[in-house]
């Protein structure tokens, strides 16, 4: 018995540090001062990331990353909400498979998203630019989106709505004063979510980027320079870091969205006795 | 608060003609009519699924009639929605905001009437004494006990001074203790404002103890609106007297000489002399229905005791209630045993199972009810 654990304990060290190991390397050669990335280290540098203040062309890039994962993740949080009211609130015909539908992208593999939106938008004749990056990244970010903000309006007591119209506030008054405030962590979770699955996406936007490239699209170009390689790095430390704030915060407010949940389900436990 | 308690008037604030409500093929409603007098505690009363919570909504403007009409105050509110009718309502669940504290909550409806931050705070003051609630201002609503989001949800809806307050089993969730004192607080309450409350509840005790006339509905129609002592002693159907409390239901005939002058043939208890008032519904000579209340039915402990009607039977088993002894009787002759409470009172012992007792009753307690109709 004792044996058996300790060999399971032997298994899960092993996958977590196949897993993290790799990318522990990217803080140790982000501030090793040799160009060459191998083992034995040299000494301790912050030249690279000094280094990444110059190139003009990363700094266009980050600032178009930033942008399209802004644009994406509001696009993609406000098709949420209207896609996961809907689903919430009303009983239409086809609810279930148009809600399949629309979760689908999620189980698309990336390139064949990226293929079929090039060949849509050749057919279309419309140009290539960040714009068309943010509809795909829109598309890849919605179903999380939807997953995220589903949850918040079905533990949302629609009894709550109809009490703020009883009152007689106006339905947009109704949604600016309990609807928006009471989804809000959802809200925060869905654009924190997007803003990070934008950020780092890769294929799609290789295949719609035009003229002016994202951040992943731009690193892989850099790897072609054996010399650009501790700044890229650098640059993924850094990513890194961001990546992992965003992810503690969207858990923060993911929480969020549970106890608010706990607290209402104590109140409507008279539900359960509804005629 | 004051304790000068206003009384209803004559003038109808509520009416319903023939409404339906259909959802697709189901029909929660099938042609309601009523008429509800301004200043009054109404209650619809009824099983789950029998149209009262759809009726509700419908006065409230969540739900617009399939056919028929509704008008509050004599304005005709087809078309008008919920934001836009003088009625308020207190959710089962109460449906108080979560992200809002107490103050926030109770004067949530004042912010659209633009009244000022020293008028609102002074009517939620207010509202906030008037249930009891005083100097929780500033208390976040998870912070609430059951008893006190009603009290919040109805200070919420009566600081918009509503024509009619409609309330749905707003005492439901809360143990049975706080109900019975809640029902007495709602029922004090709206005796003080004098505004209209329409009561549904599933519960007939909620229902006899509160209001000042009910409607039994079933299967989306009323079958009886009178006050609650009429229902309790004069039910219209054998379904409408058994879901009020207990009825114990004993074959007849009814022999009709003429208007005046009608006796029923009760079998086992003999033959009786009996009166219109007995008849909720006009019946003519026929087999018929004789309903008897549990406490109309007395058992003759001492030798002495006599009553006008008496038969005798035996006691087939006894249920301690503390105040109350419920026995099943049987007695010969009769098809099903009945059903009789008796009053513990000081030197009165329950009487065995097995033991033979004496039954005695008055002409006027029975009801006569159609045979054939539920």
């Amino acid at each position: 018995m004792n044996r058996n654990n300790n060999s399971l304990k032997v298994f899960a060290y092993s996958y977590l540090l196949f897993l993290f190991a790799p990318v522990l390397l990217l803080p140790i050669f982000a501030f090793n001062d040799s160009t060459i990335i191998s083992f034995p280290l040299n000494s301790f540098t912050f030249k690279w990331f000094a280094g990444l203040t110059q190139e003009t062309y990363l700094q266009e890039s980050l600032k178009n990353s930033l942008f399209v994962a802004i644009s994406s993740s509001i696009l993609s949080t406000c098709l949420g909400i209207l896609a996961s009211r809907a689903s919430a609130r009303y009983e239409f015909f086809g609810k279930k498979s148009i809600l399949s539908f629309l979760i689908l992208p999620l189980f698309l593999p990336e390139i064949i998203i990226g293929v079929a939106l090039l060949i849509v938008l050749m057919q279309l004749g419309l140009p290539l630019s960040l714009w068309t990056v943010i509809l795909g990244h829109t598309l890849v970010c919605t179903p999380f989106s939807i997953a995220i903000l589903n949850s918040a309006f079905a533990n949302m007591d629609m009894s709550l709505e109809e009490a703020s119209l009883d009152l007689g506030e106006t339905r947009f008054g109704t949604f600016k004063r309990v609807i928006l405030p009471l989804i809000t962590p959802g809200l925060i979770s869905s654009l924190l979510i997007g803003f990070t699955i934008s950020l780092d996406e890769f294929i799609i936007a290789f295949f719609l980027t035009g003229t002016e490239t994202t951040l992943p699209v731009y690193i892989w170009g850099q790897l072609r320079f054996p010399a650009k390689l501790p700044g890229v790095m650098a640059l993924g430390f850094l990513m890194l870091l961001l990546s992992l704030i965003l992810i503690s915060l969207f858990e923060y407010f993911r929480r969020r969205i549970n106890r608010t949940t706990d607290e209402q389900a104590n109140v409507q436990f008279g539900n359960l006795f509804k005629t | 608060m004051t304790d000068k308690l206003k009384t209803m008037s004559n003038k109808y604030i509520v009416e319903l003609n023939g409404v339906v409500k259909h959802f697709g093929e189901i029909v929660a409603l099938d042609g309601v009519s009523a008429q509800i007098r301004e200043g009054e505690f109404f209650s619809l009363l009824g099983p789950s699924g029998c149209g009262k919570t759809t009726l509700l909504r419908l006065i409230a403007g969540f739900e617009q009639p399939t056919k028929g009409n509704i008008s509050i105050d004599g304005t005709q509110m087809h078309g008008v929605e919920a934001n836009e009718r003088p009625t308020n309502m207190v959710f089962q669940s109460y449906a108080i905001f979560p992200h809002l504290n107490v103050e926030e909550n109770v004067g949530y409806g004042l912010k659209r009437l633009n009244l000022g931050k020293v008028e609102t705070t002074r009517r939620v003051d207010e509202m906030l004494n008037l249930v009891d609630l005083a100097n929780y201002n500033k208390r976040p609503a998870h912070a609430l006990s059951g008893g006190q989001r009603q009290r919040v949800a109805l200070a919420r809806s009566l600081i918009m001074k509503p024509k009619v307050l409609l309330l749905d089993e707003p005492l439901s969730s809360l143990d049975k203790n706080l109900r019975e004192q809640m029902q007495v607080e709602l029922r004090h309450l709206q005796r003080t404002v004098g505004i209209t409350f329409i009561l549904v509840t599933h519960d007939q005790e909620e229902a006899l103890t509160m209001s000042d006339r009910t409607a039994v509905m079933f299967d989306g129609q009323i079958v009886q609106i009178a006050t609650p002592q009429e229902i309790y002693s004069r039910p219209k159907s054998k379904r409408v007297a058994s879901f009020i409390g207990v009825m114990n239901f004993i074959e007849g005939k009814l022999l009709k000489d003429s208007d005046q002058n009608t006796t029923l043939d009760a079998g086992i208890l003999g033959n009786v002399k009996v009166n219109q008032e007995q008849m909720p519904v006009p019946l003519d000579s026929g087999p018929v229905t004789i309903g008897i209340r549990p406490e109309m039915l007395t058992l003759l402990f001492e030798e002495q005791d006599r009553m006008e009607f008496e038969i005798s039977g035996e006691i087939l088993e006894s249920a301690y209630f503390g105040d109350m002894t419920y026995y099943t009787v049987q007695v010969p002759g009769l098809n099903s045993s009945l059903t009789i409470s008796m009053r513990n009172t000081a030197g009165r012992r329950v009487l065995e199972d097995g033991e033979s007792a004496r039954v005695g009753w008055e002409a006027e307690s029975l009801v006569i009810l159609n045979k054939s109709e539920l």
